[in-house]
C-alpha cells in the first residue's frame, strides 16, 4: 500500500498546483481517489465527518445491480440457445452465460468509455472533480437495452444522455431527467426498429428464422396467447431488455438499496402500489360491463412482474436527483410512476412498455410535486406569523 | 408549569474520551484573551490602550455599531497586546493577569426588586451583554430590542459536551439571581430546559418555565428547543443565554463583581487528564492540556461546532469544553468500498457501524471523501428535528434568494443546528458556513 501511494504521488507530481499539467488534475484525481480515500481534513465547520461519501453510495447501487446483470448475461444467452436444435436437451449454464456476456460486456465497455470520457472532459473544462454518478448510469444504460443493439447506437445514446440529459443542465445533481432513461428514450425514438417490435429481444432473432423473440407485453398488445407461466415471469426466463426480466434478482437489488437506505423504500413501495391500483382498475372493467382486451384483462399482479416495471421502479425511479426530494413528495411521485406506467402500457399499443415514459414524465413533474409539498410548510409558517403576538417591539 | 420536549430525529454520537466528573482548579494562566471574532458581526472599538492597568470587569472595547454592548476583562492585570489580522481586524485582546484578581465594584443590587431599566444598565456596563445572544441570526443581542422570551438550555447532547448539570451544581444561588435579572428584560417568559442531569439541580429554580428535554442531539441545542416551545417568526426576537453565563450575570448582582468563572471539560480520545477544570474566561489552552503534538487537533468547543486552536492559543469565550482528537491526514486504500472501515462511524447504512450501537468511536478529522454536488436526499431530515426542509433551505441560502429563505424558515435556524446535517452529508458541503452566510445576508438585507 505504502509503495503504491509513493508511486502515485510521483505520477501526480506534474498535475499539482502550479505545475504544467495542473489543468488536467481532475483526471488524475479521479484515479487517485479511486485507489485511496484522500487525506483531506476538515477545514471549516464540523471537525469530524460521516464515513459515507458519494463514491460509496454509488458503488452500493452498482453492487445492487450485479445480480440483475449476471442474470441478464445468462438469460441473454439462454433465450437464444434454448431455441436452437443443438440445445434441445437443455442449455449448460456457462454456455448461456458466455454467449450473453460476449454481447453485453462490450456494451458496458463502450458505455463506460464514452460516458466517462465526456465526464472527464467536462470535469477538466469546468474545473471540478469527476462525479461518481456515471458509474451507475454507465452500467444502467446497457442493462436496459435490447441485447442485439449495435454498439455505435449505445455510444450515441450515451453521448446524448450525458451531454443533453445531464451536462446541459449543469452536471451531476442538476439534471431533471434520469440520464440512463434519457439514453434509452433517445435510442427508442431514434432507432425504433432496433428498440421495439418482436425481433429484437432475443439474440439473433431477426436473422435466424427459427428463433422467436417477442416479449410478453408485445404478445399481449397484438392480442396473442402468452406462452409463459407466472413463475417464468418472476424468475426472469423470458425475453426482454438485458437486465429487466428477473424480478427475483431485481428484488435482491432492491433489498440492498433499501437496507443501505441508498434507494428510497417510499418510492419503491408506492410505485408498486400505484401499478397494482391501475392494474386492478383495468381488471375490474369486465365486472362493470366494459369489455376489455388482452392487456386490460392481464392480471394486475402479473403486470407488476413483466416488462421493465420492476427494474425501472427499483433502479430508475429511485435516482435521488431526478426524483422528488421531500418525504411526502416521494410517496406521490412513486405512486404516479406505477399508476402511469401501467396506464401507458395498456392504452398505447405503440409502446408495449410504459415504465420508461412513466418515469421520464414524473421526472419532469417531480419539482412541481416538491413545490406543493414545501408550499404547505411555507403556509404553515405564514399562518403562525399571522397569529403571532405582534406587540413584541423590535428595533 | 413544565412542558416536556421529546426529540425523535437526531443522532447522539458516542465518542471515546468523555471527561471524568471531577472538578479541579486549573493553574492560573499568565495571559488571558478576549477574541472579538467569537462575537459574530461585532466590530470592536477599543477604549483602552496597550499597557493599561485593568481591574476585572473594566471595559476594554465596545461594539462599534451597537455602542451599548460593552466587553469587559475577565481578569485584572495589564493589557499586554492587541493582536491584529488582515485589514487590522482585531483578533485577540491579550491581558497579562495579576497573581490574584482585584475586581471593579459595581455595587450590589437585588435584581428581583430593582427597576428593569437599572437591571439592564447593570448587565450592559458589566459587560454581561456579551453573554446574551439573539435569535434569529445567532448574534449578540441588541439591547434596544425587547425579546419575546429568553431561552436557556441546560441540556447537553453534543458529542463529548460538558455536563451542564455538573457545571452549575455549585452555583445555584448565582444562577437564581441571574434568572431574576433576566426576567426583567422580557415581557415574556424565561424558558429553562433541563435534562436528567441538570434537572436534579435546577428543578427548584423560580421564575422560569421548566422544560424536560429527552432525545438525541441536537435536542440540547437551544434553537431546537425554541422551535418546539415557541418558534421564531419574522420580526420577532428571542434571546438565549448559556447556563454558566446566567450564574456570572447573577454574581454581578449578588457581589457587584464580574466573576468570569468558566468550567471547561477537557475531553476527546487524545486528551490526557480528562476532567472538568475551573478557570476563567479566555484562559490559555496550554494551561489545560499542556502542549499537543502536531497530529492532534485542539478544538475549543465540541467536535461539531468548535473552533480549531493551535498550542498556546486561547479558549473561546463561550466554550465549556476543549476537545482533542487525532488529525486524519492519512490515506485509506479503497475507502469507498461499502461495508469496509466500519471503525469509522456512519449514519448511513452503507457502513456496518449501525450494527454496534453501543460502540464508542475515535473519529479523526479526515473528511472521508471529497466535496460533491448535492445528490442524496432524505439524509438531512433524519438529523434535523425541525419543521424545516433542510436541503431546500441550504439551496436557497446558496442562491441568496431572500424570499425563499424567509419562507423556508431561516429565522428559526442557527449554524449549530445544521452541524449534524453537515456531519452526515454525503456530499461533504460546508453547510454550517452556508447557513451562516445566509443569515449574514438576511442581516444586511432585512435586519
Amino acid at each position: 500500500m505504502e509503495w503504491i501511494r509513493q508511486r502515485l504521488d510521483k505520477i501526480r507530481e506534474p498535475f499539482n498546483k502550479g505545475q504544467k499539467l495542473e489543468k488536467y488534475a481532475p483526471a488524475i484525481n479521479a484515479l487517485d481517489t479511486f485507489l485511496f480515500t484522500p487525506n483531506h481534513t476538515t477545514q471549516k465547520g464540523a471537525h469530524i465527518r460521516d464515513a459515507v461519501d458519494l463514491k460509496r453510495t454509488m458503488i452500493t447501487v452498482v453492487l445492487a445491480l450485479v445480480p440483475a446483470l449476471i442474470f441478464g448475461m445468462w438469460n441473454g444467452g439462454y433465450q437464444y440457445l434454448h431455441q436452437l436444435p443443438e440445445y434441445a436437451n437443455g442449455v449448460p449454464f456457462m454456455d448461456a452465460f458466455i454467449e450473453g456476456a460476449l454481447k453485453i460486456v462490450p456494451m458496458i465497455a463502450v458505455s463506460y468509455a464514452v460516458g466517462l470520457g465526456i465526464e472527464f472532459a467536462f470535469a477538466i473544462f469546468r474545473g471540478h472533480e469527476v462525479n461518481e454518478g456515471y458509474l451507475v448510469t454507465g452500467l444502467l444504460i446497457p442493462m436496459i437495452m435490447p441485447i442485439d443493439i449495435p454498439l455505435w447506437m449505445v455510444a450515441l445514446s450515451v453521448v446524448f444522455a450525458v451531454l443533453i440529459g445531464k451536462e446541459a443542465f449543469g452536471g451531476t445533481g442538476m439534471n431533471i431527467l434520469n440520464p440512463a432513461l434519457t439514453a434509452r428514450a433517445f435510442a427508442f425514438f431514434a432507432y425504433p426498429t432496433y428498440m421495439s417490435g418482436n425481433a429484437v429481444w432475443v439474440s439473433n432473432a431477426s436473422e435466424v428464422d427459427a428463433v422467436s423473440g417477442e416479449t410478453i407485453l408485445g404478445t399481449l398488445a397484438s392480442g396473442n396467447e402468452v406462452g409463459y407461466s407466472a413463475m417464468n415471469m418472476f424468475s426472469g426466463m423470458i425475453p426482454g431488455s438485458i437486465a429487466e426480466t428477473s424480478v427475483i434478482c431485481i428484488l435482491a437489488g432492491a433489498l440492498i438499496l433499501i437496507l443501505t437506505k441508498v434507494g428510497s423504500w417510499r418510492i419503491i413501495l408506492s410505485a408498486f402500489i400505484g401499478a397494482a391500483v391501475m392494474g386492478l382498475i383495468f381488471n375490474a372493467l369486465p365486472s362493470l360491463g366494459v369489455e376489455g382486451n388482452a392487456l386490460t384483462n392481464f392480471p394486475w399482479y402479473l403486470h407488476l412482474i413483466v416488462g421493465g416495471l420492476a427494474f425501472g421502479i427499483v433502479f430508475m425511479a429511485t435516482d435521488p436527483v431526478s426524483a422528488a426530494q421531500t418525504m411526502k413528495g416521494k410517496w406521490i411521485y412513486g405512486f404516479l410512476i406505477g399508476f402511469l406506467s401501467v396506464m401507458i402500457r395498456i392504452f398505447n399499443p405503440a409502446y408495449p412498455e410504459g415504465v420508461m415514459l412513466g418515469i421520464l414524465l414524473m421526472n419532469v413533474f417531480a419539482p412541481t410535486i416538491d413545490h406543493y409539498v414545501i408550499e404547505a410548510n411555507v403556509k404553515r409558517r405564514k399562518k403562525r406569523l399571522e397569529k403571532a403576538n405582534t406587540q413584541v417591539e423590535t428595533a | 408549569m413544565s412542558k416536556d420536549i421529546r426529540i425523535k430525529r437526531g443522532l447522539s454520537l458516542r465518542l471515546e474520551g468523555e471527561a471524568e466528573k471531577e472538578l479541579v482548579k486549573a493553574p492560573r494562566s499568565k495571559t488571558y484573551a478576549i477574541k472579538p471574532p467569537d462575537f459574530h458581526t461585532v466590530v470592536p472599538k477599543m477604549v483602552v490602550k496597550e499597557g493599561a492597568k485593568l481591574l476585572a470587569g473594566d471595559e476594554i472595547f465596545y461594539s462599534k455599531y451597537t455602542e451599548q454592548i460593552r466587553f469587559t476583562t475577565p481578569v485584572s492585570g495589564v493589557l499586554k497586546e492587541i493582536k491584529r489580522g488582515d485589514k487590522r481586524r482585531i483578533l485577540e485582546v491579550i491581558i497579562e493577569a495579576d497573581a490574584e484578581d482585584s475586581y471593579r465594584d459595581f455595587g450590589k443590587m437585588d435584581a428581583a426588586k430593582a427597576e428593569a431599566k437599572d437591571v439592564k444598565e447593570r448587565i450592559l456596563e458589566s459587560g454581561c451583554g456579551a453573554f446574551i445572544y439573539q435569535r434569529p441570526y445567532d448574534i449578540v443581542a441588541d439591547p434596544k430590542d425587547t425579546p419575546k422570551a429568553i431561552f436557556i438550555s441546560a441540556v447537553s447532547t453534543a458529542p463529548l459536551a460538558a455536563d451542564k448539570g455538573f457545571i452549575i451544581k455549585d452555583k445555584l444561588e448565582a444562577f437564581q439571581e441571574g434568572i431574576n435579572a433576566l426576567r426583567k428584560l422580557t415581557p415574556g417568559k424565561v424558558h429553562l430546559s433541563v435534562d436528567e442531569s441538570s434537572a436534579q439541580y435546577l428543578k427548584n429554580i423560580e421564575g422560569v418555565e421548566l422544560h424536560h428535554v429527552k432525545g438525541d442531539h441536537p435536542a440540547g441545542n437551544v434553537g431546537v428547543q425554541i422551535h418546539k416551545i415557541d418558534p421564531m417568526n419574522r420580526g420577532e426576537r428571542a434571546w438565549t443565554v448559556g447556563v454558566e453565563d446566567v450564574a456570572i450575570i447573577g454574581n454581578v448582582f449578588l457581589t457587584g463583581n464580574v466573576i468570569a468563572d468558566r468550567t471547561i471539560a477537557v475531553t476527546g480520545s487524545e486528551a490526557k487528564d480528562r476532567k472538568y477544570y475551573q478557570t476563567k474566561i479566555g484562559c490559555n489552552v496550554s494551561d489545560l492540556i499542556g502542549q499537543a503534538s502536531d497530529d492532534v487537533r485542539i478544538i475549543s468547543g465540541d467536535v461539531l461546532t468548535g473552533t480549531q486552536l493551535s498550542n498556546n492559543q486561547y479558549v473561546g469565550f463561550f466554550d465549556n469544553e476543549v476537545t482533542l482528537i487525532p488529525e486524519g491526514n492519512n490515506y485509506r486504500m479503497f475507502g469507498w468500498l461499502p461495508f469496509t472501515y466500519n471503525n469509522i462511524h456512519s449514519n448511513s447504512k452503507t457502513s456496518l457501524s449501525w450494527l454496534f450501537p453501543k460502540r464508542k468511536y475515535t473519529p479523526t478529522t479526515n473528511l472521508n471523501g471529497e466535496e460533491r454536488a448535492l445528490v442524496v436526499t432524505g439524509e438531512m431530515e433524519e438529523v434535523l428535528p425541525m419543521d424545516v426542509y433542510p436541503m431546500q433551505l441550504i439551496k436557497a441560502c446558496m442562491a441568496g434568494d431572500i424570499e425563499k429563505m424567509e419562507n423556508l424558515g431561516i429565522y428559526e435556524v442557527a449554524p449549530e443546528d445544521f452541524a449534524l446535517v453537515e456531519y452526515v452529508n454525503t456530499s461533504k458541503i460546508e453547510i454550517q458556513e452556508v447557513i451562516r452566510l445566509g443569515l449574514d445576508l438576511m442581516i444586511t438585507e432585512v435586519g
